[in-house]
């Protein structure tokens, strides 16, 4: 479970998180929907701990993560993983490289031993071939597309099934139909890895909709509302009459 | 009065963190070593592409020394010095001095760059949501192949340095090869030696921990990367040449008092 509390943060004079609470059940998907540039990502770094909050907290399974030490840091975000808006592979790597890092870094959780070559080459090909990426092991990421990165960076994200997946932006600059593909693969994904709890951070209506269990309104460096997207749309507020008057159709019909 | 406090403030905020580095990289380096896969790496970028360019440096510099000296002393009957002259100047200064600022141009630029750009694209931030220290795995194994590999380089350089200086004197003004090479094993002490290891050490870890900072906390995409590059290579030169002023009035400083002591027990 992650609960966020009163959390606060500035940046030159700027108050961008201005006391947001939120609370996501373990399994769960929240979607949280805002315009650019309220802070939807920042809240995101500062669950993972990339950040530290100003005041408030960010507490994790039980682990408040934002008053760890930089050493307790490291040890307590180790089941959580992050998909970045340009999804942030390392471009002196290949693919192949790039989705083995961690479990190079890591070795296996559960043998507290590190993986074998062949183990680390099965792992990554089941995770490409999760993503929908075939024979793009030995390019680097300068050789993909936007969306093809974005998919490899999915399979860097699952390939050591973290149980907290945090999405910044997954379908910002892709064409419809990729953006589809990817909003089909964290719902894929979702459903595979189980009791994995995810917060995707969007302004792409459709997506939060097709994706999440329940959405919430960032909106003034606050949580302004959270409800379940059959819901979302009953509330009475200008911001989400005006995002309701803009949706052609319901997409979460598309799911079914 | 607002600028200037917040400038003081910057300052201070700057140091505090150039300071956290040093001792995260240092700490990260002794309690978990980096992998040897990358201080290889690193190890060959800094010390083996460097060599050429060393190289060079050190063996024109100890041309021009030699030509230089040869002529200014030749007026006085002391040209038999040449040799000590440039061996000296490339034991004590020129070698640690124009080692650091060839590895700071030709890597330390390149080191700031690439950090630079990963952090403006979010790399560095992906290594830390996998849980991975970007000092322990990104600045560790170049701090340590700075350490090592800076004093190797200088030693190269000042060879280079006092061969470059041998081929004028003495293929060029005439000078015979003893009258170059004789007097050097009285003129150049252990000390000297030790000053230009101590130096060329104090300068890697100077230009690999200025310019890895300078990467670690660019912002402000491509452009942000350019600055923080020309800013890193800036610095370090000033640092360098600070830093090898007050090294050279300390060291020398501790010598004479040790040598005196010695003398009048």
């Amino acid at each position: 479970m992650i609960h966020i509390k009163d959390l606060k943060k500035k940046y030159d004079g700027n108050e961008v998180l201005k006391g947001l609470n939120l609370s996501v059940e373990t399994g769960e998907t929240v979607a949280i929907l805002g315009r650019s540039g309220v802070g939807k990502s920042v809240l995101l770094r500062l669950i993972i701990g990339i950040e530290k909050p100003d005041s408030g907290f960010v507490e994790v399974d039980g682990v408040k993560i934002s008053d760890l030490q930089k050493s307790e840091l490291y040890a307590a975000v180790k089941h959580m993983g992050m998909l970045f808006q340009g999804a942030a592979l390392f471009d002196s790597m290949t693919i192949e490289d790039n989705i083995a890092f961690y479990l190079k870094q890591h070795g296996n959780p559960e043998t507290k031993k590190p993986y074998k070559p062949s183990e680390i080459k099965d792992l990554v090909a089941e995770a490409l071939k999760k993503v929908g990426l075939e024979n793009v092991e030995k390019k680097m990421p300068s050789d993909l597309s936007g969306g093809m990165r974005k998919r490899a960076g999915l399979a860097r994200l699952i390939v050591y099934r973290p149980k907290i997946l945090l999405y910044d932006e997954p379908t910002t600059g892709l064409d419809p139909i990729t953006a589809q593909q990817i909003n089909e693969l964290i719902v894929q994904i979702q459903n595979e890895l189980e009791n994995t709890t995810s917060i995707v951070v969007t302004h792409d209506v459709h997506s939060a909709l097709y994706i999440s269990d329940r959405l919430a309104l960032h909106s003034g460096g606050l949580i302004a509302y959270v409800a379940k997207p059959d819901d979302f749309f009953e509330i009475d507020d200008p911001t989400i009459s005006f995002l309701k008057d803009h949706l052609s159709h319901h997409p979460r019909a598309d799911k079914s | 009065m607002t600028t200037f406090l917040s400038l003081t403030f910057r300052f201070f905020t700057s140091v505090g963190e150039y300071v956290n580095l040093i001792s995260e990289a240092l700490v990260a380096s002794i309690k978990k070593p980096p992998s040897w896969t990358l201080v290889k790496e690193q190890l060959y970028n800094i010390g083996v592409m460097s060599l050429p360019v060393v190289a060079i440096t050190g063996f024109t510099t100890g041309f021009v020394l030699a030509a230089q000296s040869f002529y200014q002393l030749n007026e006085k009957g002391l040209a038999s010095v040449t040799g000590v002259l440039v061996a000296k100047s490339m034991i004590t200064e020129l070698g640690p001095v124009l080692t650091a600022f060839m590895v700071t141009g030709r890597v330390g630029s390149a080191m700031c760059a690439e950090l630079g750009s990963m952090k403006v694209t979010e790399q560095i931030d992906a290594l830390r949501s996998m849980a991975i220290n970007p000092n322990s795995y990104l600045v560790a194994p170049r701090f340590l192949s700075g350490i090592f590999m800076v004093p190797l380089l200088t030693i190269f350089s000042m060879a280079m340095g006092v061969f470059g200086g041998y081929l004028i004197s003495c293929h060029y003004f005439g000078m015979s090869s003893s009258a170059y090479f004789d007097p050097m094993p009285i003129h150049i002490t252990l000390f000297d030696l030790f000053t230009g290891v101590v130096k060329s050490t104090t300068f890697g870890i100077i230009l690999v921990t200025i310019c890895c900072y300078k990467g670690m906390r660019t912002k402000g995409g491509a452009a942000g990367v350019g600055k923080a590059t020309t800013n890193s290579v800036v610095i370090s030169y000033v640092l360098i040449l600070i830093w090898d002023f007050l090294l050279t009035i300390a060291l020398n400083t501790i010598h004479r008092e040790l040598t005196i002591d010695r003398l009048t027990k």
